[in-house]
């Protein structure tokens, strides 16, 4: 029995995701005694391939298929390689490309499918350990079949390090052209506006908490007073009340200012997953519960419409 | 043209919270329509507000009886008719994962014979983010997953999306119909539902089915995931919180930014 994990890339760059999965890969393998596998399908095969060569690595499998990500190719490529190696787990990336082929892999395969994993544990079988009503709660999942597969969430292991000397391979897909029913016809960059959040040293990022589009003045002048960028999270750019590039998170921008002043921002994991590189991280919540506060360096749990007026006082607005 | 929309109502937990068992208790627990399903139902009516054709909006639900009040929201906001599916053997099936939920709609599907399929991209409780995919690939549709815009060419039979990627970044892509999309957040703004909306919603068909009724057996829905615990995950926090009035805080926190070189 092998583990296959299967790697992620974008436009000629290898995700940070990869190296991740290689170390979950790593784990469950010790863990089952199997050997660890693992795949790319499609870009620069060769040079991927290399990069893929870490501690732990039997073999690395390469499929040279197209250039860029399509679903259709990748659900064949890993069913197939799948078929040929007989995975007691098939470990994918929690990514959007992932949740994109990695649910109609597992359909295909007939496995068990656990998504979004944050923890994994394999003693008798495998237990997952995932987070339920958004970040509140986790919850342990035990798996009761032979063989599953599972998305894990980027940024919750390490990257895998090490030369291996693993070695890498070519694998030949059969691919059925009538099933390729979707076709990637390109990218673009969402923008807007003309601010650049991944310049500022200081942000003041709003979140749902300021309740109403009107109440954002308060915000600015925030700002004002600090010299700072306004940034914000996903639900205010869902409400059309910011330009889609002050978004900071998974979908948004990463951002790595001095200081990060959160106001009225949950926290997330989508919106931490873009800002928690800040230097200093500040939080003002009512919510002394909000995981915002898990990665704040200062907070204040307290109604953000009579601390935002205090500060902008204290700073002569 | 028929387009199946999948409507969940999800459970939306307080701030504070007592854990039950597996569950939260109800004391702390209010129900909603999932957020992302919302969005999903909009983007449906609108395609039938715009096109040339009939177009008739059916929403699928997997769910208890308490569910109908959240499948009448979006019936108010324009869906035609609905379909709750849901039995004994639903509730004592515990955990559904994606699969089990997937064989449920598809059976629905399968009856309904959709041109379209819009789902939300994940829930809000236990945000699988699978059942979508899961669902194109047994009804043999194709797919595309995190769209946030939709280009219908119904001549062409294709659908023209744009998928959100992460960074930034959105991949455009041409995907054949018959389709099953999973719907991003912000890809449109949702209606409020009006008075004469939620009139009419009440008199609209709401038709529940049993297992049996939509031809599967409880061994279809035997689940191999099992939930074995629920807890409040051990908080890392090292934050230093400031105490005491608004003026109080706010003084102590501009005396740690002016340190950190803030508008200095």
């Amino acid at each position: 029995m092998t583990v296959l994990t299967v790697a992620e890339h974008r436009r000629g760059e290898l995700r940070p995701v990869s190296l991740e999965l290689l170390s979950v890969g790593r784990l469950l393998a010790e863990e089952t005694g199997d050997e660890h596998h693992t795949v790319v399908i499609g870009g620069d095969v060769e040079t991927f391939g290399r990069k893929l060569d870490r501690e732990g690595v039997e073999t690395v499998y390469t499929v040279d298929e197209g250039e860029e990500f399509n679903h259709d190719v990748y659900v064949q490529a890993v069913t197939q390689l799948a078929e040929a190696l007989d995975p007691s787990l098939v470990v994918m990336p929690n990514t959007v490309n992932g949740l994109d082929y990695a649910p109609a892999v597992a359909s295909d395969l007939g496995l068990p499918l656990v998504t979004d994993v944050v923890d994994v544990d394999y003693g008798e079988r495998l237990t997952a350990t995932r987070e339920l009503y958004g970040s509140k709660t986790e919850t342990t999942i035990d798996v009761h079949a032979e063989a599953a597969a599972l998305t894990v969430r980027p940024g919750e292991w390490p990257a895998a390090e090490g030369v291996n000397g693993s070695s890498v391979e070519p694998f030949e897909v059969d691919v059925d052209e009538s099933a390729v029913r979707s076709t990637v016809t390109g990218f673009e960059e969402v923008g807007g506006g003309d601010v650049d959040i991944t310049d500022a040293d200081v942000l003041v990022s709003v979140g749902r908490g300021i309740g109403e589009e009107e109440n954002l003045d308060l915000v600015f002048d925030l700002a004002e007073a600090l010299d700072a960028t306004v940034s914000a999270s996903r639900p205010l750019i869902d409400n059309g009340w910011l330009e889609k590039d002050r978004q900071v998170g998974q979908s948004g921008k990463v951002v790595t200012p001095d200081v990060y002043i959160a106001v009225g921002i949950s926290g997330a994991v989508q919106h931490v997953a873009g800002m928690k590189g800040a230097d200093t991280i500040v939080a003002i919540n009512t919510d002394p519960n909000a995981p915002i506060f898990d990665i704040a360096d200062y907070g204040i749990v307290d109604d953000l419409f009579d601390v935002v007026p205090a500060l902008i006082e204290e700073f002569g607005g | 043209m028929k387009i199946l929309v999948t409507v969940k109502q999800v459970a939306v937990v307080d701030d504070e919270f007592e854990i039950d068992g597996l569950g939260i208790d109800d004391r702390y627990v209010t129900h909603d329509l999932n957020e992302w399903d919302e969005y999903a139902v909009e983007e449906a009516v609108q395609i039938q507000e715009a096109a040339d054709e009939d177009v008739e909006v059916v929403t699928v639900t997997v769910g208890p009886e308490e569910s109908e009040e959240t499948i009448r929201q979006a019936l108010a906001k324009g869906a035609d008719r609905a379909v709750r599916v849901w039995d004994d053997t639903l509730v004592e099936a515990g955990l559904l994962d994606p699969a089990t939920k997937a064989r449920v709609v598809e059976a629905v599907a399968a009856e309904e014979d959709p041109d379209l399929v819009l789902t939300g991209v994940q829930s809000a409780d236990d945000g699988f983010g699978a059942t979508g995919v899961t669902l194109a690939e047994r009804l043999g549709f194709e797919w595309a997953a995190v769209v946030n815009d939709l280009e219908l060419d119904r001549e062409a039979g294709v659908a023209a999306v744009h998928r959100e990627l992460e960074g930034g970044i959105e991949e455009l892509a041409d995907v054949q119909l018959p389709a099953v999309l999973t719907i991003q957040t912000g890809i449109n703004d949702p209606r409020y539902a009006s008075l004469r909306g939620i009139r009419q919603a009440q008199s609209k068909e709401l038709a529940v089915k049993s297992l049996e009724d939509v031809g599967l057996s409880p061994a279809d829905i035997e689940s191999p995931l099992e939930q074995t615990s629920l807890y409040e995950p051990t908080s890392e926090s090292d934050a230093t919180v400031f105490e005491g009035s608004a003026e109080e805080t706010a003084g102590e926190l501009a005396a740690v930014l002016r340190e950190a070189g803030v508008a200095n």
